[in-house]
C-alpha cells in the first residue's frame, strides 16, 4: 500500500511540476506546423488530427483526451470549427491551463479578419459558422498575425526560452514575407481563373490568388450534393466558363470526379493542410505544392 | 558611410528653407533653390547611383508591400478589437433542445410487460406503441464562472410530465487531473449509462440497462473523477449518491444510499487513429434499498445490490476519418447481485446479462446496425419460487436491425426492427423514430 501511494504522489507531481518543453496540442496539422516553427526544441507538438481527416468531424477520442490533460498551450482554429468535439476535450481533459479564456488557450480565428460572416444565423441554410469561414490557413496571408500572436503567447508562457521564441519568430516572419510575395509571382497565371469548390472551405485562398468561386458542389455548407444538385452543375460549369474543380485531401473526390468528366473541366485535389500530399511536408511545402497542382490543371486544362 | 550624412545636410537644408524664404522674399528664395539645386544635383546623381545598387540587392519594393500589408493587418486587427461588447444577453446559457419521437408497430402491450426473474423498475418497458413522444429534452449550459460549468436537462418524461433529468455543477479549474461534479446527473459506470438517449444508437435501451438499471443510473450526488498524467487515457471515479433510483430505492442509509467506482482506459491505435480507437472500462454500483416498489408497487425489496459493469468500445474509420464511412463496436456485460428480503422472503439472487452492438456508417449520412441482447436470473431458493423473481428457465433476449438517415448533423430518422423475446411472450417490432436538435451545437463524449 504505501508503494502505491509513493506512485499515485509521484504521478501527482510529475503532473504538478512545468513541463520542461511547453507541450502543445494542435487541433489541425497546420497550427502544429506553425508551432513546431515557432517553438522550435523548446516545445512538444501534439497534432490531434491528420490531413486525411475532415476537421468537423472528428471524435473525442481517449487518446486526445489523455493529450489535452497534459497540454500547456491548446492551438486550434476557432470559428466552431471543432464545436463537435474539442468543447468535450476541454471538458474531460481536466486541465485548467487551458481552458478558453487563460492563456493557455489560443483560437488562431482570433487574431485574423473572418469572410463570409453570416448576416442570419438558420441552420437551413448548412453547416454556417457564426464567426465566418473557419478555414483561414489556405491564405497564407492569413498565417502573419498568427505567427505573431501565437509568438507572443509562447513567450508569455515559457519566459525562460522568451527570446529564443522571439528569434524563431522574427525567423519564420522574415522567410514567409518573401515566400508569399514568390507564390504569388508564381500563381500569377491563375488569376481571374472560374473554379468550382467541392466544400466552400477555399474561400481565403481563392480571394488571395485572385481566383473567383463560381459554383459549390454541395449546395449548401456540409450538405452533399444530390442528383438534381449535380445536374444543375454539369449545365452550370461550363456556362460559368468553370475550369477547375478543387477538393481537399480528406474529402471523397467521387463527385469532382463525376464532375469534370461531364464538363471538361479538370478535378484538382489539393493537400489542404500539411501532410495532405507528399510536397506538403510542412507549411511551406503545403502553399508551394497548391500552387503547382493548379498551375499544373490549368495548364494541362 | 556616406548617405546617412548627405541626408542629414539635406534635411536640415529643408529645414533651414522657411526662415531664410521670409527674409528675401521670393526673388530670393528663387535664387536659393536654384542655387541649391545645383549644389545637391551631383550628390543626387551619386545617391541615386548608389540607390540603383541597393535595390538590385535588396528587394526594397517587397519589404515595402509588405509593410504596407502589416499596416493593414494592424489596422483591421484593431478594428476587429473596436467591436462593440455584446448585450447582456450574450451572458444567457446555450440552450440545445432535442425533439424525439417514435411510431412503433408491437404486437405486445408494453403496459404489462414482464420478465421472469426480474423486479422491474417504472421504466423498464417497451417503447410506447403508435405514435408517441419520446425522450424529448432541453439543456441549458454554461460556465458558472472561472472554477466552475453548470448545466439543466429537463426531459419529456412518458407519464406526460416534465422532470429534472439532469441538474449539475462541475469544476473546471481543478489541479492535478481532477474534477468534480455535484448535483444530479447520470452515473459514469458502464459506457452507455452516461449518455443522453438521443446519442444511441438504437430507438431503445439494451435489455441490461433496461431490466437492471431502469434505462439507466441517474441519481443525486457527487462525483469525483481523475485523469492520470500519462499518454494512454486512464481515468478513475467514484461517485456516491443518494440511492433514490433504481435499484436502489427510499434513500436508505439516510440519503447515500448508493456508491460507485469506476475506471476507464483507452488509446488510438496508429498515428491520429487511424487503426481506431478504443475504450475499456469496469464499474462496481452499489446500492442499499430500505423499501423499493415494483411490479406496479405489487413488490417490496429491502436490502443490497451489487452491480459490476464491464464495457468495450471500438470505432473506426478509414485513415481516421469519420466524414465518409465509419464503424462502430460497443458491448457491456452486467452482473448483479441481491441479498436482502423480498415480499419478507430470503432474496439472494444473482442476474447477468450483455449486449453487443455494431453500427457502419456505409456512406454520409446513411448508417446500418445490428444488437443482440441477452439477459437471464439464476434459478432462485423454493422460497422464491413462482414469485416475480424465479425466472422459471427464462431467458431475455433480443435481436435488433436498424437504418439510420440524417437529414444533418441535426436530423435523424431511424427505422428499426426488433425479434423481441425479453417478454413472456415473443414479440415482433417495428420503430420508426426521428430525432433533431435544435439550438446550441452539442458535443458529444466518445
Amino acid at each position: 500500500m504505501p508503494r502505491i501511494l509513493v506512485a499515485v504522489l509521484g504521478l501527482l507531481l510529475a503532473s504538478a511540476g512545468p513541463a520542461r518543453a511547453l507541450e502543445i496540442f494542435a487541433c489541425e496539422p497546420e497550427w502544429a506546423a506553425l508551432a513546431a516553427e515557432l517553438g522550435g526544441p523548446d516545445v512538444e507538438v501534439f497534432a490531434a488530427t491528420t490531413a486525411r481527416q475532415d476537421p468537423h468531424q472528428i471524435q473525442a477520442r481517449p487518446a486526445l483526451i489523455a493529450r489535452m490533460r497534459a497540454a500547456d498551450l491548446v492551438v486550434c482554429t476557432g470559428a466552431e470549427l471543432e464545436a463537435g468535439w474539442l468543447p468535450v476535450l476541454l471538458r474531460q481533459g481536466a486541465n485548467p491551463r487551458v481552458q478558453p479564456g487563460t492563456p493557455g488557450y489560443f483560437e488562431a480565428a482570433s487574431v485574423v479578419v473572418m469572410k463570409e460572416v453570416p448576416t442570419r444565423l438558420d441552420r437551413a441554410d448548412g453547416d454556417v459558422h457564426a464567426a465566418g469561414n473557419p478555414h483561414i490557413h489556405t491564405d497564407p496571408r492569413n498565417l502573419l498575425p498568427v505567427a505573431r500572436a501565437l509568438g507572443e503567447r509562447l513567450a508569455r508562457l515559457d519566459p525562460a526560452h522568451a527570446e529564443a521564441h522571439g528569434l524563431r519568430q522574427a525567423g519564420f516572419l522574415a522567410r514567409l514575407e518573401p515566400a508569399i510575395g514568390a507564390w504569388e509571382r508564381m500563381a500569377a497565371p491563375l488569376r481571374g481563373v472560374g473554379v468550382a469548390v467541392q466544400h466552400r472551405n477555399w474561400v481565403y485562398m481563392l480571394d488571395w490568388l485572385g481566383m473567383t468561386e463560381e459554383a459549390a458542389i454541395e449546395p449548401k455548407p456540409g450538405v452533399p450534393p444530390g442528383a438534381g444538385h449535380m445536374a444543375r452543375l454539369v449545365e452550370d460549369l461550363p456556362a460559368r466558363k468553370v475550369r477547375l474543380i478543387l477538393s481537399a485531401a480528406y474529402q471523397d473526390g467521387r463527385p469532382s470526379q463525376v464532375l469534370a468528366e461531364r464538363t471538361g473541366a479538370r478535378a484538382v485535389v489539393l493537400p489542404f493542410t500539411v501532410g495532405g500530399s507528399e510536397g506538403a511536408g510542412d507549411l511551406f511545402g503545403l502553399y508551394e505544392d497548391t500552387i503547382r497542382r493548379l498551375l499544373a490543371a490549368h495548364a494541362g486544362g | 558611410m556616406m548617405m546617412p550624412r548627405l541626408l542629414t545636410a539635406a534635411f536640415l537644408g529643408l529645414v533651414a528653407l522657411p526662415a531664410r524664404a521670409e527674409e528675401s522674399g521670393l526673388q530670393g528664395v528663387r535664387q536659393e533653390v536654384a542655387r541649391m539645386r545645383a549644389d545637391y544635383e551631383a550628390r543626387i546623381q551619386d545617391l541615386e547611383k548608389r540607390l540603383v545598387q541597393a535595390e538590385t540587392r535588396s528587394t526594397s519594393a517587397d519589404s515595402k508591400a509588405d509593410e504596407a500589408r502589416k499596416t493593414a493587418e494592424q489596422a483591421a486587427d484593431r478594428a476587429k478589437g473596436a467591436k462593440p461588447p455584446e448585450s447582456a444577453s450574450g451572458f444567457n446559457p446555450s440552450i440545445a433542445v432535442v425533439l424525439n419521437g417514435t411510431a412503433t408497430a408491437m404486437k405486445r402491450d408494453p403496459g404489462i410487460y414482464r420478465v421472469p426473474g426480474f423486479a422491474l423498475g417504472d421504466e423498464a418497458k417497451p417503447l410506447e406503441r403508435g405514435l408517441a413522444l419520446g425522450e424529448s429534452e432541453v439543456t441549458f449550459s454554461a460556465s458558472v464562472d472561472q472554477a466552475l460549468y453548470g448545466a439543466l436537462t429537463l426531459a419529456y418524461s412518458r407519464e406526460n410530465t416534465v422532470a429534472v433529468e439532469e441538474a449539475f455543477l462541475q469544476s473546471t479549474a481543478l489541479p492535478w487531473g481532477f474534477t468534480l461534479k455535484g448535483g444530479r446527473f447520470k452515473s459514469g459506470i458502464g459506457y452507455l449509462n452516461e449518455q443522453h438517449a438521443h446519442t444511441w444508437d438504437f430507438a431503445d435501451a439494451p435489455l441490461p440497462y433496461l431490466l437492471m438499471l431502469n434505462g439507466a443510473y441517474a441519481d443525486d450526488g457527487a462525483q469525483l473523477r481523475w485523469l492520470a498524467p500519462t499518454r494512454m487515457f486512464v481515468e478513475l471515479g467514484a461517485e456516491g449518491f443518494r440511492g433514490a433510483a433504481h435499484p436502489a430505492g427510499g434513500a436508505a442509509a439516510k440519503g447515500m444510499g448508493a456508491n460507485s467506482v469506476f475506471a476507464h482506459v483507452g488509446d488510438d491505435i496508429g498515428k491520429g487513429g487511424e487503426w481506431g480507437a478504443w475504450r475499456l472500462g469496469v464499474s462496481e454500483l452499489w446500492t442499499r434499498t430500505e423499501e423499493r416498489k415494483t411490479n406496479s408497487d405489487n413488490d417490496t425489496f429491502a436490502g443490497r445490490d451489487r452491480l459490476t459493469v464491464v464495457d468495450a468500445t471500438y470505432k473506426w474509420a478509414p485513415d481516421g476519418n469519420f466524414a465518409e464511412r465509419h464503424l462502430k463496436l460497443q458491448g457491456e456485460y452486467f452482473h448483479q447481485q441481491e441479498t436482502g428480503r423480498f415480499n419478507e422472503l430470503r432474496d439472494e439472487t444473482t442476474r447477468q446479462g450483455y449486449y453487443a452492438q455494431a453500427v457502419w456508417q456505409f456512406m454520409p449520412r446513411w448508417r446500418a446496425g445490428a444488437r443482440y441482447d441477452r439477459v437471464w436470473a439464476d434459478d432462485v431458493s423454493a422460497d422464491l419460487a413462482e414469485t416475480t423473481l424465479d425466472p422459471q428457465g427464462h431467458v431475455a433476449s433480443r435481436q435488433s436491425l436498424m437504418l439510420d438517415y440524417s437529414t444533418s448533423e441535426f436530423g435523424r430518422f431511424r427505422l428499426q426492427g426488433n425479434l423481441d423475446r425479453s417478454g413472456d411472450k415473443t414479440d415482433q417490432q417495428v420503430i420508426f423514430q426521428y430525432t433533431v436538435s435544435l439550438g446550441a451545437h452539442g458535443a458529444h463524449p466518445y
